[in-house]
Formats: structure tokens, sequence, C-alpha cells
């Protein structure tokens, strides 16, 4: 388990228990954080799961493939930080981390 | 009077519309009743990574069970809805109750059209469309096994995808003179016969499939009318599906092509919603009543019926959109091509993996079939709802970036 926090765009924060192994993605839907929309249910296929990740939590995770990165690059309100959650799966590492949401995800 | 919603179906759409009606605010009772044996699922990757053994159930779950608990959500699983009596607002199920409610939703979603030809019933022939038909499939997954899809549909081409790669002999059977041929360009055929080809799939064209041969009702052979025949240990027939109305027509709704609703879900009884594959729901940005089998329908129509039953007007208005992984090939469609009189391809379907194809009509972008192309798909949504009018030759050119073609597009309109 790692302890993660979802921050929604009006500053509101969900700190949730995400299993390693599953993604962000699943661990803000399991918890139902609102402002991850996820319609294709992981299939990097929709890019509404988008998130800011802080640089130093960046440094924890793979980067991005190709696919996810033309996705984000083509999304709205993305920017250098922006990565889909679906992507990325929960470590150990993780612990603590603090992830941003977007003002919407369409 | 009772407070409370009545959503029939357990699906992706009843799922959407649970979890809605709590963001509303609703505080009434919710009900869910489902004739699975599981909570809302998602269906896309039973065809997908479910099939293919990578993603467990808990997975492929909409919500994790604990939130209908937080949610207050009833569940009765296991039942099936047999009546609506609209008079008294209340169904009656199949396991003797009769339920009250308020408001009613109908997520009946749909159900695989069947193959009735002789031999139906043997044993080895499968259809997919829940996690127990998944099991079915799954037992069948031996190296070196032979297994015949019927049809090349999106449905039939995944699980070809996923079986050929676990060492099973795929051969798919379609009835059309191509794959795919309900929705895409001959382009995009024809690039995923290459495909399937190069991975090994057979694919034969033109095949009607006339009967299933067994031995000790086991499938062994599977015949089709030009008396052609193939081997075969198990069959997966993806052949289309139906949605499921008859609960709506026995109570004397509109129906025609799926339950006719509104651009706020309502049915021709304003306290009865439909949302999902079961209805045939108008779009404004298209200007038709269209009946879909996708998840954004699902999701989007579940959203909209929430915000009608609590007070708020959320007209369903978007352009639609699909996926189909096979292989490493991500397949994004934005729009409906039906209609197109010019298909512009950009990029090169003929060698590699990559390439999009644009749809027009008269001139105006109505669709983007997009292979392993994120920026033609993403441009592509905005260029479909924007109507886009480009020359094919600079779609075509791509020494243009998506961006610039979004740009040029908007500011040509």
């Amino acid at each position: 388990m790692a302890k993660i926090t979802f921050v929604e765009f009006n500053g509101t924060e969900h700190e949730v228990e995400a299993e390693e192994g599953t993604t962000l993605m699943e661990a803000a839907i399991n918890n139902m954080v609102p402002g991850i929309d996820a319609d294709c249910g992981g299939a990097c296929a929709c890019a509404t799961c988008m998130i800011y990740v802080p640089a130093e939590m960046a440094a924890k995770i793979p980067e991005a493939e190709d696919m996810e990165t033309t996705m984000i690059d083509f999304a709205e309100n993305a920017d250098a930080t922006s990565r889909l959650s679906c992507q990325i799966t929960v470590t150990p590492e993780l612990d603590g981390a603090k992830v941003k949401l977007p003002e919407s995800q369409h | 009077m009772t407070n409370q919603v009545v959503i029939v179906g357990a699906g992706h759409a009843a799922g959407q519309a649970a979890a809605s009606l709590r963001q509303e605010g609703y505080d009434g009772k919710i009900v869910m009743i489902g004739d699975e044996p599981y909570l809302p699922y998602q269906r896309p990757p039973l065809s997908k990574k479910f099939l293919a053994g990578e993603l467990s159930i808990e997975r492929v779950y909409f919500k994790p069970p604990a939130f209908y608990e937080k949610a207050d959500v009833e569940q009765k699983l296991n039942t099936t809805v047999t009546e609506i009596e609209r008079a008294q607002r209340t169904v009656h199920t199949s396991t003797g109750e009769s339920i009250p409610y308020s408001k009613l939703i109908l997520a009946t979603g749909s159900r695989v059209r069947e193959l009735n030809v002789p031999g139906f019933d043997l044993d080895g022939v499968n259809y997919l469309r829940t996690i127990d038909d998944v099991s079915k499939i799954q037992s069948k997954f031996k190296e070196g096994n032979k297994l015949v899809v019927v049809g090349g549909g999106y449905i039939g081409l995944e699980v070809a995808a996923v079986a050929v790669k676990r060492g099973i002999d795929v051969t798919v059977l379609e009835m059309a003179p191509m794959v795919m041929a309900r929705v895409v360009d001959p382009i995009v055929s024809s690039f995923y016969e290459r495909i399937h080809a190069e991975e090994g799939v057979k694919i034969v064209k033109g095949a009607a499939v006339s009967s299933f041969e067994g031995q000790d009702g086991k499938l062994t052979r599977v015949n089709c009318s030009d008396n052609t025949n193939f081997d075969a240990d198990f069959v997966v027939v993806g052949v289309g599906i139906l949605p499921n109305v008859e609960l709506a027509q026995a109570a004397g709704l509109d129906v025609e092509n799926g339950i006719i609703v509104n651009e706020f879900c309502q049915t021709s009884d304003p306290d009865i919603l439909a949302i999902g594959d079961c209805t045939n729901h108008p779009n404004p940005l298209l200007g038709e009543r269209l009946r879909l089998e996708s998840v954004q329908n699902a999701l989007e129509q579940g959203k909209t019926a929430a915000a009608t039953i609590c007070g708020r007007e959320l007209v369903y208005a978007q352009i639609p959109w699909f996926w189909s992984d096979q292989y490493d090939l991500k397949l994004q469609i934005v729009g409906l091509s039906a209609g197109y009189d010019e298909a512009v391809v950009r990029g090169n379907p003929d060698d590699g993996r990559s390439f999009a194809v644009f749809y027009l009509k008269e001139g105006k972008m109505i669709a983007v079939d997009a292979v392993n192309r994120p920026p033609e798909f993403m441009m592509g949504k905005l260029m479909v709802a924007g109507g886009a009018k480009l020359p094919a030759e600079t779609l075509r050119d791509e020494s243009i970036n998506m961006k610039e073609m979004a740009q040029m597009a908007k500011d040509a309109s």
C-alpha cells in the first residue's frame, strides 16, 4: 500500500490507500476521487485521467511511453508535468506522493 | 410517495447512473437490479486484456464493491425484472418481488445476436458478452487448439488477436467481402487483414456458416454454405448485438430500433428514463437519431439521466468515439463515417502499423479512424466537432502537424 494524495483543481485533497501493482487511475476511481473520468477504463485511449506529477515524484516512475506522451501532448489543460494516471503503476516508492488534477478532463 | 430510483440493469450505464445520482446530490434510495451475478463491470476488456488473462476480475469492475455501500446503492443481482407496472410505478422481478419507484432507469443493454444454424447448441460454440462467457472461452485456450471465429467485426478480430498470441490456430470467417465492413473504409479493412495475416490468423471472406457439426455433443467442425468446412475445437461467434427492448415494449413505451428517448434520456413516460446500448436517442450535433454500442454512450447517458432526475438539464450531445485494441494496434475512431463520399489517407497503410483516415462528406470532416495515431484522433475530435473543411491534399500532408492542422481548420471556419 502507498498513500497517495489527489488534489482537486479547487484545492480539495483526497488521501487514498493505493494498492501496489494497480494504477494511480484505479486508486482514484476506487476511492471516488472526483476529477478523474477514465472513460476508457485504462486503455490509454481517451486521455481523461490526466494528472500533474511533481518533479520529485516523476523521478520515481518510468517515463511515459510514446502513446501516452502523444495523447498528453494533444490533451486540453496539459503541461510538461502531465501524465495519464492509468499508465502509472503504484510502487512503495510512491508512498506520500501528492498529485494535482486539472480543472476538467474534457 | 416513495423517493426511490430503480435501475434495471447492472452494466456500465447503470453503474454510472448510480454514481452520478449521488454526485448530483440525490438523497433518495437507489436500487440496482441486474440479471448477472456480478456488480457492474467494464465490457471492453472482455475481448482484450481480460480475455488475455492480463486483468483480474477486481480490475474490470466499474467501481469497487465498497463503492455501492458508501453510495448506499442497494444491489439485487441474479435478478431479472419481468414487468413494469406503470400505473402503480412498480417493477416485478423474477424473484417474486415488487419494487416501487418514483423514477425508473432502464439500462437493459444488449444481448448477442445468435446464429441459429443447426448445431448451435453444441458444446464449444461460444459468444462473448459476459465474464462467464470469457471463462468458457479461456477454458479452451490450449496451445494448438483450433478456433474458428464467426464474424470479422471488432469482437471477432480482438478475440482472434488474443487467441493467436496464445498459440491457438485461428481462422476468422466473415460473411461480407471485407472485415469490419459495417464500420470502416476498405483501406482500413485491408490494413487489418494484412496485420492479421502477418500475425498468423487466417481470414476467409464471403463465408456464410450453414451449420456446426459435432460428436457426442461436442463441436468438431464448422460448415459453410459453399460446402467448405473448417475443423474446430471451439468457436466464438461475434455477429453483432441486439438491444434489450422487450421490457420497455411490453410496458407500452415507444420503441423503434431501441427504446426511444429524448436528449435528457426520458422515454415516452417522463418517469421512466433509458440509457446505454438499449436506447435510440437524438444526437443534436449530428442532427440524427442513433443507437450506439459504446462505453462513451453508456457513461454520458448515465450522467444525463442522473442530472435529469435531479432537475438539472444536461443535454446528451457528443461526437461518438470508440476504440479497438488488436495486437500492438490501437484503433481510435471519432465520429460516424456512414455516408462519407471521400476517404483521405494520412500515412501509409500498406506498410508499417500507423496511419489515419479522414472521412469527408461534401468536403466536411465527419469521422476519423486513427491507427496508432493519437494526434490524428485527438485533433480529429476537435475537427469533427467543428465540421472542419480542409482540402484532401492538406490533410494528407504529413509535413503539417496535427496541431497546425486543427488550427488551420479553425481559421478556415
